[in-house]
């Protein structure tokens, strides 16, 4: 499991390949502050290459959008699986966070 | 009816290191028993993962020393996840809150009993030489 980040234009893309679990929420939460701390505005969440998340995950998601639009950024998330489309509709976070099927569209919607 | 038998039996130290090795082995298990895709991929690992997490940093409290036993039991109807930690236990109703609700969602935490709740047919918490939470999924 690993974080990647890297800018396309003005966005700040993270690829989360494996899990997003209480074991690595951590370094996901770190990676993109510091880039936050930098005056990054916009970020985006990449799934496609993510297999499950658990509860500190998705608690990390919410923890991070909610500091990215205190900064006035935004966090936008893309390519979730059915799965994780799932998890997200039971916990009710798809009302929370804008979702894009694709990369290109999430890129496109700020 | 075949006699339900053992699946695996593992004890692992109380660090969340170990949690994604155990859930591994469960979709392995699962898989093998050939359920569902989706229960392969979201449920068992999703819940399973929760119980373990809870059991690590709630029940033993992430005191070095500890351990957590796991175990899958199969049945023709069912598997079952029992996982078994030092703590005093808990209250499954008390401490389950609906984290859909509006002043809830966008709160960090408080989603793992929901979760697994949702994703499993049964979900039981007991003592039994240790703080067990049983975990059930029919197989159809």
């Amino acid at each position: 499991m690993s974080f990647s980040i890297k800018k396309q234009g003005e966005v700040v893309v993270v690829d989360v390949e494996g899990q997003l679990i209480v074991g690595n929420r951590q370094e996901l939460k770190q990676k993109v502050l510091d880039e936050l701390e930098k005056g990054e505005k916009k970020f985006l969440i990449d799934f496609s290459q993510t297999g499950y998340i658990d509860s500190s995950g998705l608690g990390v998601l919410v923890s991070l959008s909610k500091k990215i639009r205190e900064q006035g950024g935004e966090l936008r998330l893309a390519n979730l699986n059915d799965d994780l489309q799932t998890l997200f509709e039971l916990t009710k976070l798809d009302t929370l966070f804008q979702i894009s099927d694709t990369r290109e569209r999430a890129l496109e919607s700020f | 009816m075949a006699e339900p038998r053992v699946a695996f039996d593992l004890q692992i130290p109380s660090d969340v290191e170990y949690i994604e090795g155990v859930v591994e082995l469960a979709r392995q298990r699962c898989r093998e028993l050939k359920l569902s895709p989706t229960k392969c991929s979201l449920n068992v690992p999703v819940a399973l993962s929760e119980a373990l997490s809870n059991a690590i940093l709630r029940g033993n409290n992430s005191t070095g020393g500890r351990h957590v036993r796991v175990r899958a039991i199969v049945s023709d109807k069912d598997i079952v996840f029992e996982v078994v930690d030092e703590g005093p236990g808990f209250d499954l109703d008390e401490c389950t809150r609906d984290c859909t609700l509006e002043e809830n969602l966008t709160k960090e935490e408080g989603r793992g009993l929901f979760l697994m709740r949702r994703l499993m047919d049964r979900v039981e918490s007991f003592r039994n030489e240790g703080n067990v939470v049983r975990l059930t999924l029919y197989r159809e």
